[in-house]
């Protein structure tokens, strides 16, 4: 089996979010990057299962980003893995974004793209779903376990309302959450390893993007917390009642 | 003209449809076009009182073969559909299937995909739509830039708004394609609130110390007709399941009410809640973080506290 892992790097949990450039750029000055955490908590970390369990498979990441993206996808690497691509380009733009992974999910023939459930910081829950669309297979989105035999895929999925069990045969594309797979800490034979693993870069396709971000915004802040005294917690449900008006 | 995706669970329209339905209405009166909604498969619901939301047309492919939600199918008939009513905007929910198909739909039409919008878009110049970004901590304004596009609607941002009026129901047939997925089960909480529909949540976390001492949340919850949510480490330890879990890793909400027990407010859950529109904090510590983003609160033990709330709660809705 031939596996491709999409990896996608996001600010720390915890960053300051804060835009300069007149609310048109994120500030990353000192802002610590990660891996999405779906994509490597669940998307890599299942596919390393599928690996450890069958040597033969091939696994290969693919990140959408400028060379500030390698580090992450060292960090990728250095969890499991055979090589990474990197496509040069930095665009927002979902339909950019999917159409690089979908043209190099064709070159190399996968039989399985992994993507994570959405980003943290666009929060699209995008991209899987339109490179499904671009290769013409099924899409799996919200997948909570995926099991592959032979070519036999099942998977059990959160929809509208509940879950559902799927199966489907090879080739597909899933996006994956919480259930698919359990965070794995790297060790240091995995960092040291990733070193030498390799990293190709490859120029991206061209494609007019659908989409463009304007400016950000950030909420407005509240006003501040009415604390209500602990022995009068009926005060609390009055204020909800007649001041919030919430119930 | 707008198409508005009308989706359906287990053959019922759902709230989150109802506010698609509301964004749609609204958004081609803005455009000065008409709405038009589509209902794929059989419903057990009256699609021509939709009208009391303003649609005025309904078109339905009444096909069985599309009981079952295939993305791939669905965007083939979707697509079909939007191309014969000669629309330019579609609009559906921001709900689990909203996410399935949407991304697809986009590249089928061509058309700019925003996922997730929390207004109306603005419409003076080009089209700009608001959506949340950074786990809630940001919004971004995200232009589409082609002829097509398409909105998906974010649970709760909107209010579906109904007075009276009938819609005409039309039935369509477009050609469906069989789907190469197979549904082997489904299971779907039946009468109760999802997490994401709902107005009124009541969460807990690990201050509760056990998966016992949830009665309180879930009566509270209950007698408010509001879902239930916890944090992550009380899912991991399988106090609550996981579908529960909200935050940074676990599910975005946006109700009007959320109720924090013996949560301490972590930065990674309040990027799932800080879009709820009043926020309740109980907590033993004056000192936790969760206070900072709460509009109301009680410094208590929320074993003390808890059982008083609903009481008074009991006491108002008699
Ligand atoms: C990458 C990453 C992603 C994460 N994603 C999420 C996420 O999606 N969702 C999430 O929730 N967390 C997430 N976390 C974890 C998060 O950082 C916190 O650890 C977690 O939210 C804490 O859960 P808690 O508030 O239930 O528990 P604690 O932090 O242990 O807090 C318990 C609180 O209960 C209070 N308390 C104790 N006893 C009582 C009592 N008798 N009455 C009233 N109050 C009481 C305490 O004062 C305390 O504030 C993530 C962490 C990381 C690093
Ligand atoms: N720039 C990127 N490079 C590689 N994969 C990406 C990129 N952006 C998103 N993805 C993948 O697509 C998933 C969904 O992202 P999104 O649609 O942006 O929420 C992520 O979890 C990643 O697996």
């Amino acid at each position: 089996m031939k596996i491709l892992v999409c990896i996608s790097k996001t600010p720390d949990t915890t960053a300051k979010i804060a835009f300069t450039d007149n609310n048109r750029k994120f500030a990353a000055d000192g802002v610590q990057w990660i891996i999405n955490p779906y994509d490597e908590w669940y998307a890599l970390v299942r596919a390393i299962e599928f690996k450890e369990k069958d040597p033969a498979t091939v696994l290969h990441l693919v990140t959408v980003g400028a060379a500030d993206a390698e580090p992450i996808i060292r960090k990728a690497l250095a969890l499991g893995g055979d090589e990474a691509i990197r496509i040069n380009t930095d665009s927002h733009d979902a339909y950019t974004i999917a159409s690089q992974i979908a043209a190099v999910a064709k070159e190399g023939g996968y039989d399985l793209v992994l993507t994570g459930k959405e980003t943290i910081d666009f929060n699209g829950a995008s991209i899987g779903g339109m490179v499904a669309e671009l290769l013409e297979l099924p899409y799996l989105s919200l997948a909570t376990k995926v099991d592959i035999e032979g070519g036999a895929v099942r998977v059990i999925r959160e929809i509208e309302g509940g879950e559902e069990t799927d199966s489907t045969s090879l080739p597909v594309v899933i996006s994956c959450q919480k259930g698919v797979a359990e965070q794995r800490i790297p060790n240091m034979k995995g960092i040291m390893g990733a070193r030498s693993k390799p990293l190709k870069v490859v120029e991206p396709v061209a494609v007019d993007s659908l989409t463009s971000i304007e400016k950000f915004e950030l909420p407005p802040a509240k006003a501040g917390v009415k604390l209500v005294p602990a022995d009068q917690p009926e005060e609390l449900v009055r204020l909800l009642h007649e001041e919030a008006k919430v119930f | 003209m707008v198409l508005i995706f009308i989706d359906q669970s287990e053959r019922k329209i759902k709230k989150t449809s109802f506010e698609a339905i509301t964004y749609g209405v609204k958004l081609a009166a803005q455009l000065n076009t008409t709405a038009a909604g589509l209902v794929l498969g059989q419903t057990d619901d009256d699609l021509s009182s939709l009208g009391k939301y303003g649609l005025t047309k309904i078109q339905q492919v009444d096909d069985a073969a599309l009981n079952d939600m295939d993305a791939q199918v669905y965007t083939t008939v979707i697509a079909e559909a939007f191309r014969n009513a000669g629309a330019d905007t579609l609009v559906m929910s921001a709900n689990l299937t909203g996410k399935a198909i949407a991304p697809r739909l986009s590249v089928r039409l061509k058309a700019g995909l925003v996922t997730g919008a929390v207004s109306l878009p603005d419409t003076g110049n080009g089209f700009v739509v608001k959506k949340a970004v950074f786990s809630g901590k940001a919004f971004a304004h995200v232009a589409v830039q082609t002829p097509q596009r398409i909105v998906t609607v974010s649970p709760n941002a909107i209010r579906a708004e109904s007075g009276s009026g009938e819609a005409q129901v039309e039935k369509i047939t477009v050609a469906v394609p069989a789907a190469k997925v197979k549904v082997e089960s489904r299971d779907v909480l039946k009468g109760e609130v999802s997490l994401a529909d709902a107005e009124i949540v009541v969460s807990g976390g690990r201050g509760l110390k056990g998966p016992e001492n949830w009665g309180m949340i879930e009566e509270l919850a209950k007698l408010l007709h509001g879902a239930t949510a916890c944090s992550r480490p009380v899912a991991d330890a399988h106090w609550r399941p996981h579908h529960e879990h909200v935050g940074q890793t676990g599910g975005a909400i946006a109700p009007n009410l959320y109720i924090a027990v013996g949560i301490s407010g972590a930065i990674q859950h309040l990027a799932g809640v800080n879009r709820s529109k009043t926020i309740v904090v109980i907590n033993k510590d004056p000192e936790a973080p969760f206070f900072k983003a709460a509009d109301y609160g009680i410094v208590g033990d929320a074993f003390e506290v808890m059982p008083k709330i609903i009481e008074a709660v009991k006491k108002l809705k008699q």
